[in-house]
């Protein structure tokens, strides 16, 4: 048997002892930190016995608590995860976003650190890169790090910062040096939340909920140890960081993209059926509806199969400018993909609240909503075809 | 499964790049439209083509054949529609050799593979009745007569049909038009009494032809596999034929997208190059994405046939709809970044949107495709 092979089998053994009968079923992710909220006891056994292993990021060094898996290795584990419907121990912007830039730029004690309270689940982390007036053009940001003594006292505002109102901890980009040129005088800060100068207010979305706040930071004070990498370079990591987050948000498009192992049918025309009706032919009724989502489900295959194979050429080298092919098409796919369903689902989806919609209705309803900012959040799409432009295809600037 | 070639396979494909670049460039493809080549193709570049064993590549190798599998070829196929080369490849190497390996007895295998696969013996697919595929639109009469079958009817649309020595003909034994059963494939010699082959022009200089039946008499010994039986090797060999076209015209679009991006970088207006406009990066990007997503798509689907892979037929669907989209795309969008310039003959930018529209139709428009998945996947 191939060292793949026993892995695979211990692996499968594993799961089956440790993996909690509810966290097999589908339902909300674990978020973790200081003072952590689980909705099931499950989740908090799930989490411990998996951030134990590590594999809650499995591909990270084992000297900083990580699994310490290879690339096929944790493919192993993710298929054997879904095979029994396992859902993952923990999401965070520390895994997806934070972690891999600190593995790359950090030192070693700044790893040993906070890598450790990454994959257990510690801290919960937000991102501090927005300001009202540094969007798109994110390096022109203006919140402002002075060292005074053996601290950097932060003043300036931040906003967009997603679950900032739950946060323990946000990763920040801090202007440290001269204004121009703009990309230079910039550093990547790490601040605690719980303190005085640091104020919070939720922002409600067109969805009715308030995922994201703005941030003021108020004469906030952060030890000089947690600035990440050299002084003034902070720019060089936080565009790293953002092909992370962008390699992370391309996978909502493959949403309705099943890969043929259980039902043929997507998720999105079994929804089409169960509203359009289907006719004699078992086939969806309004043909027009069914031709656009065989056509979107063409795409998702297309897209799912561009990401395995995007996986493949990179292996462990992580994500490269193409992520910004994925998560422009990625957050392209989704958004088109919930304008179906409401589509299919007539008025049915146009529901804000109460009878006669049924839950899961008003759910679509409201995740319709929330796709909008897929295509903004991390980097906007009209911002992805200029990286593709002028990092992949090398298009001149003007 | 593995989207990416293997080492033999990526060898394959740098060969072929090479060879082609160097021996049967545009310029080749030129002009042989120029000088109404009566063959179509050329003779002496088909042979090396065969020397290099690219005829082989699906043949066994006890028929003399390098079993290579479609990731080989489709690599080859490629760097053919980067050049836009006419060859029998597809109609021979691709399809022929298909029905043989698939359908033939022992001794057609014995007969027609190992000159096939040497390039001696050439192969035409004779299946459309109208101008839009449809598989099972299938009204030539084959009729029993004793050990005989007479055969009446027309066909249309038959890539390489005027040039090759042996047409493959799907033409019913029994049932109506539509039906999938009683469809019976002959190979029957392009000398036989009663053809007449008369060649088509098409917008696309590639060889084409109508075929004319007229009390054409075959021997029993010349149907492919059983009678009334054929449609499902039809179905399997469309399947390939799909999914090796679309690595052709994947190749195609490669060539017109990087064509463009050089013009980008190099025609200058308003003092600037107009790459550097946002309106033509935006759509340079676009099509770039949608051409990633067109070489996983057709990566996976040579792997399907390789693999024998149960969702093959879903597979060719995808190939087929994505490779004939982006085309249509690049093709258009080169035209229109290139001016003026573009819509001349003498530049070579038009030949890929020429090639897109015959490509798309062959075998199943994309939206065809998106019919056919749509069932495939029950809805
Ligand atoms: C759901 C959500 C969650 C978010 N979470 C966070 C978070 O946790 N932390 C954080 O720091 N930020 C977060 N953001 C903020 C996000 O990164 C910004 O909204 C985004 O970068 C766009 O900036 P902006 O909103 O200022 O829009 P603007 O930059 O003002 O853009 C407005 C429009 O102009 C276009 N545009 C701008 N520049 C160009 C150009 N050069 N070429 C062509 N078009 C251009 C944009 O594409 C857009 O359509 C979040 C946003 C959303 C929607």
């Amino acid at each position: 048997m191939s060292d793949l092979q026993t892995f695979r089998e211990e692996t499968r053994d594993w799961l089956e002892t440790n993996c909690p009968p509810e966290m097999r079923k589908p339902g909300d992710i674990c978020w973790g930190g200081r003072n952590p909220s689980f909705s099931h006891p499950d989740q908090e056994i799930w989490l411990e016995k998996m951030g134990d292993k590590g594999w809650t990021c499995p591909t990270w060094p084992k000297e900083y608590g990580g699994g310490g898996l290879s690339y096929e290795e944790n493919k192993i584990l993710q298929e054997e995860m879904s095979a029994i419907g396992a859902r993952s121990a923990l999401g965070s912007f520390g895994i997806w976003m934070l972690g891999p830039a600190l593995l790359e730029f950090a030192s070693h004690e700044q790893k040993l650190e906070h890598i450790p309270n990454i994959v257990k689940g510690k801290i919960w982390w937000c991102q501090g890169y927005s300001e009202p007036g540094s969007g798109s053009d994110l390096a022109s940001l203006s919140t402002k790090a002075v060292l005074e003594g053996d601290e950097y006292v932060v003043n300036g505002q931040k906003i967009w910062t997603s679950n900032a109102n739950y946060a323990d901890m946000i990763f920040c980009l801090v202007r440290t040096g001269p204004q121009d040129p703009k990309h230079e005088g910039i550093s990547f800060l790490l601040i605690d939340m719980d303190q005085p100068g640091v104020e919070v207010k939720p922002i409600k979305l067109i969805s009715g909920k308030s995922p994201f706040c703005e941030t003021f930071f108020t004469n906030a004070k952060a030890p000089k140890e947690n600035l990440i990498g050299t002084l003034n370079e902070g720019w060089t990591i936080a565009k790293r960081l953002l092909q992370h987050e962008r390699s992370m948000i391309s996978g909502m498009g493959l949403g309705s993209g099943n890969s043929g192992q259980k039902s043929k049918t997507s998720a999105l025309a079994q929804l089409g059926k169960k509203y359009a009706g289907s006719n004699k032919e078992n086939k969806l009724s309004d043909s027009i509806l069914r031709t656009k989502i065989a056509k979107h489900d063409l795409n998702s295959r297309a897209f799912g199969l561009t990401l395995q194979r995007m996986g493949e050429e990179m292996k462990s080298g992580g994500p490269s400018a193409t992520a910004s092919i994925s998560k422009y098409y990625g957050t392209e796919q989704n958004k088109s993909r919930y304008e179906l369903m409401l589509e299919a689902m007539g008025t049915n989806a146009l529901g804000w609240e109460g009878e006669p919609f049924s839950a899961e209705e008003l759910a679509i309803t409201r995740d319709w909503l929330r796709t909008k900012g897929n295509s903004i959040e991390g980097g906007t799409s009209e911002v992805q075809l200029n990286v593709i432009s002028k990092r992949v295809l090398n298009l001149p600037d003007k | 499964m593995s989207l990416l070639l293997n080492e033999e396979q990526q060898f394959l494909k740098d060969t072929a790049k090479e060879f082609l670049q160097k021996n049967a460039p545009i310029s080749h493809f030129r002009d042989l439209r120029d000088s109404k080549d009566e063959n179509g193709y050329s003779k002496e570049i088909w042979k090396k083509m065969a020397e290099l064993g690219w005829a082989g590549i699906l043949v066994s190798e006890k028929y003399g054949g390098s079993e290579f599998g479609m990731m080989g070829l489709g690599g080859i196929l490629e760097e053919t529609g980067r050049t836009l080369v006419p060859s029998p490849l597809f109609s021979t190497a691709l399809i022929g050799v298909s029905f043989l390996e698939l359908a033939g007895t022992e001794n057609q295998k014995n007969e027609y593979l190992p000159k096939m696969a040497s390039g001696d013996l050439t192969t035409a697919f004779a299946l459309e009745e109208g101008p839009r595929h449809s598989p099972v639109n299938v009204s030539t009469q084959a009729k029993r007569k004793g050990k005989d079958y007479i055969i009446n009817g027309h066909k249309t649309f038959v890539l390489d049909g005027h040039s090759a020595d042996v047409l493959i003909v799907a033409a019913r034994t029994s049932g109506e038009t539509h039906d999938e059963g009683g469809i019976t494939l002959f190979l029957i010699d392009k000398n036989t009494n009663g053809l007449n082959i008369e060649r088509t022009h098409m917008v696309d200089s590639r060889n084409s032809s109508e075929i004319y039946f007229k009390d054409v008499v075959v021997n029993e010994g010349s149907i492919l596999g059983a009678p009334d039986t054929g449609y499902p090797v039809i179905e399997e060999v469309l399947e390939r034929a799909q999914i090796g076209l679309s690595s052709e015209m994947l190749g195609s679009a490669l060539e017109a997208f990087e064509r463009t991006l050089e013009y980008l970088k190099e025609r200058k207006q308003f003092g600037s190059v107009i790459g550097s406009f946002q309106a033509l990066q935006h759509r340079a990007a676009i099509m770039f994405t949608e051409l990633e997503l067109t070489k996983s798509a057709v990566v996976g689907a040579l792997n399907a046939v390789d693999e024998n892979s149960n969702d093959r037929a879903r597979f060719a669907s995808l190939a087929k709809f994505k490779a004939g989209e982006t085309l249509h795309l690049v093709s258009n969008e080169a035209v229109q970044m290139h001016g003026g310039i573009g819509v001349t003959d003498e530049f070579d930018i038009g030949f890929f949107l020429k090639r897109s529209r015959v490509a798309e139709q062959i075998f199943g428009s994309s939206d065809y495709h998106i019919d056919r998945y749509a069932t495939l996947s029950e809805y």
